[in-house]
């Protein structure tokens, strides 16, 4: 049975970056701290560092994006990598090479890290087994995103801003609004903040967007926008996606709106310095309301800055620099 | 051949007996247990001192995928595995490409599992033509080329008025109708329980309303035809307390579980293993402990391999794209020693679940037991040794299953067939 954590190599070092369900209190913190530093690099006339050089990163993404790769591939030239980058879901698996015969063909160019996206659950965590089965243990993994199980560097990226906006995670109660069901960012999130310590977590949606048993995952469950809103700290919107808007989830995206988008006026039952977060892309007028986008309270944008940062740290960090 | 099994311990749970004494095989049968008969001259003694002399096990879901997917598995190789598993009898699923909706293919099949002389096949024909679930095979001519019942394999019907009609017109001769519950919509798009572990990995769920939907439209409908039904591969404890619950209400209905249900749960994907994919999916622990017990109460009939081999090429997938099913064959007989050792069951009562209990459900009267005249299907095993599972001892060719890596109780020694012995160790 397979049941070593396979982002750990023997030592119980991080080899991969998988997911943050299970990843320990201090190896969560120490890439944060890890990030601060690359922030100042952005500021710098030559934003570029030479802790990769020579190091080869394959951008694998089995399913489009265009700005979770760019922050990626920003992130390793920065560090002076090389990038290439593979939209696969346009060229050999339409072909029907399997996702390892790919990933073999790819270290046989001499890749030393793999970011990877893919449709579906825990196929960058095959990859890491495949890799460790055979022995090709210099070369990392990491997850950019894959079906509905993590994306993890957009959960630590979401940890940077609410540590840089709020300081202590101890204290804070946070929500998070919106298609809990289909969202990887959201299972990254409660994880990283029920491990970081923060008492509260909430989810707020409609019963049709809510796992089964979410409760496990340490959350409380909130239906009502203003029950859930209230007295919170942080607010964390998903991304409602177009094909999920007109059918047996929600009737409407009008009606979805009314109950569960952010508006100011709902956003007033949150606490008067509470954040409001977004992972991107937003849709305007379905989940979040303009006023509230454009408001004082949003930290959207530097949410993406700051994913620069958390990317340079855990690609340096795994490639061991 | 005129064979002797001397000294060993045994166990007929037909017959509620377990002592040590001989048995003697001659012409294909077991003509005397104790003393031997007048004049019999063994040609061969088997010492079975210290072991377990059983019947044959009977297996009422074994996949052979001949014919179609003989890059999975062919009738030599699983043949080969049945009998190093101690396996003498098996039902084969219509789930094969082209399916065994016609009397020609299951005729091939019965004649080329003939011609290898293993073990007995069982072919279990498809309710409607192509598993479509919408025009109905030809029945009374698929009995009549060997098939013992109907059922749809995994694939639901999803009119429900066609499903009453096929339970109809197989109760017009009182045929047996094998149905796995799954509400096919609810099941769809879905690849492990519905449940924590699920949650955690993002994999699309399978509610556990996909098998108690299923089972009450199932259960109202046999009912109302008459049909024989009986529940292949449970996996939920509501769902077996739904079977009760029709029982206690006077319909006629058995139901199975296979050896994975019986012994793992969601727990056991851990991190994405595609071992533990499977259909029905692997649920709770507390199902698990709920299925464990209702066998060993005989409130669940019958224990199976729902032995599925996989190639590697089609396991080592992202879960959800890879394909579902487990190896088994050579295991039934282990995992079965493992459960009844873990709920402390008399031997006899767990081996009849893999025997005489299975031998009732498929309609097989002349093996099953050991009485004198019974046909000499026989498994020999040592208690005391253990199989060790990994890719290299499995004969099958399917290396895929959850318990790689395990020690199991119990080893296969001898398997005869019809007073052959066809495999010893």
């Amino acid at each position: 049975m397979r049941n070593r954590n396979p982002q750990l190599n023997s030592n119980g070092e991080l080899q991969h970056l998988l997911t943050l369900d299970g990843l320990p209190h201090e190896v969560i913190v120490s890439i944060l701290d890890h990030a601060a530093p690359f922030t100042e690099v952005a500021e710098r006339e030559v934003k570029k560092l030479p802790l990769l050089r020579g190091k080869s990163i394959f951008n694998l993404f089995f399913e489009n994006s265009t700005r979770t790769r760019t922050t990626f591939e920003i992130a390793a030239k920065r560090l002076s990598a090389d990038v290439v980058n593979l939209n696969v879901s346009t060229s050999s698996t339409a072909k029907g090479e399997s996702l390892l015969d790919t990933v073999d063909n790819l270290c046989a160019m001499q890749a030393d890290m793999f970011v990877v996206r893919h449709a579906a659950s825990g196929a960058p965590v095959l990859i890491a087994q495949h890799l460790q089965a055979t022995g090709r243990d210099h070369i990392h993994v990491i997850n950019a995103g894959d079906g509905r199980h993590a994306h993890p560097t957009q959960g630590l990226l979401d940890m940077y801003t609410i540590r840089h906006f709020k300081g202590d995670f101890t204290q804070l109660t946070v929500a998070i609004i919106g298609d809990v069901l289909h969202s990887r960012v959201a299972r990254s999130q409660i994880a990283a903040l029920t491990a970081l310590g923060v008492p509260e977590v909430r989810v707020i949606g409609p019963k049709t967007l809510l796992p089964t048993e979410i409760e496990k995952l340490g959350v409380r469950v909130f239906h009502d926008m203003s029950a859930g809103l209230r007295g919170v700290d942080v607010v964390m919107m998903l991304r409602l996606q177009n094909e999920r808007m007109n059918g047996a989830l929600l009737p409407t995206p009008q009606e979805y709106f009314k109950v569960w988008g952010l508006t100011s006026a709902k956003l007033a039952l949150a606490k008067p310095d509470a954040i409001v977060m977004h992972p991107g892309p937003i849709n305007r007028g379905v989940e979040i309301d303009s006023a509230v986008v454009d408001g004082a309270q949003a930290v959207i944008l530097p949410q993406v800055t700051f994913g620069i940062a958390v990317r340079m740290a855990v690609m340096s960090m795994l490639a061991g620099q | 051949m005129k064979i002797r099994i001397s000294n060993g311990r045994v166990i007929d749970p037909a017959n509620h007996t377990d002592s040590v004494e001989d048995l003697f095989i001659a012409n294909g049968k077991i003509i005397a247990r104790g003393a031997a008969p007048d004049g019999f001259a063994a040609e061969r003694t088997l010492d079975a001192s210290h072991l377990i002399v059983m019947p044959g096990l009977i297996d009422i879901a074994a996949r052979l995928r001949e014919p179609g997917f003989e890059y999975r598995a062919t009738l030599e190789s699983e043949m080969e595995a049945a009998m190093a598993g101690g396996v003498t009898s098996l039902a084969v699923p219509p789930d094969t490409d082209p399916v065994l909706d016609e009397p020609g293919l299951v005729e091939m099949l019965c004649y080329r599992a003939k011609k290898l002389n293993c073990a007995h096949v069982y072919p279990i024909g498809a309710l409607t033509l192509g598993l479509g679930g919408e025009r109905l095979s030809e029945m009374a001519e698929l009995v009549e080329a060997g098939c013992v019942a109907f059922s749809q394999a995994n694939v639901p019907i999803v009119d429900n008025m066609v499903l009453m009609r096929a339970m109809q017109y197989a109760a017009t001769f009182d045929f047996r109708v094998w149905l796995q519950p799954l509400a096919p919509f609810l099941s769809r798009g879905g690849y492990a329980h519905d449940g924590e572990v699920a949650n955690r990995l993002g994999i699309p769920g399978i509610p556990v309303a996909a098998e108690t939907v299923a089972l009450f439209t199932y259960l109202q409908l046999a009912k109302i035809t008459g049909a024989r039904l009986h529940i292949t591969r449970l996996s939920s404890a509501e769902g077996l307390a739904l079977i009760e619950t029709a029982r206690a209400n006077g319909i006629d209905v058995s139901c199975d579980v296979s050896i994975n249900h019986l012994l793992l749960c969601d727990q056991d994907i851990g991190y994405f293993d595609t071992h533990c994919h499977l259909v029905p999916p692997l649920r709770s622990a507390h199902d698990r402990d709920a299925l464990a017990l209702g066998l060993a109460e005989g409130r669940i009939n019958a224990l199976c391999s729902d032995h599925t081999p996989v190639d590697d090429d089609s396991k080592q997938k992202p879960f959800s794209e890879s394909e579902p099913g487990a190896t088994g064959l050579e295991l039934l007989l282990p995992l079965t020693l493992k459960w009844a050792k873990e709920k402390n069951l008399p031997l006899t009562t767990a081996l009849a679940r893999i025997t005489s209990d299975a031998a009732r459900l498929v309609g097989i009267t002349k093996a099953g037991h050991l009485l004198p005249g019974a046909r000499a299907d026989v498994c020999v095993f040592d208690p005391a040794a253990q199989t060790h599972v990994s890719r290299e001892k499995l004969r099958s060719q399917g290396k895929n299953t959850p318990f790689l890596g395990l020690d199991l109780p119990g080893e296969v020694r001898y398997t005869l067939v019809e007073g052959r012995l066809m495999f010893e160790r």
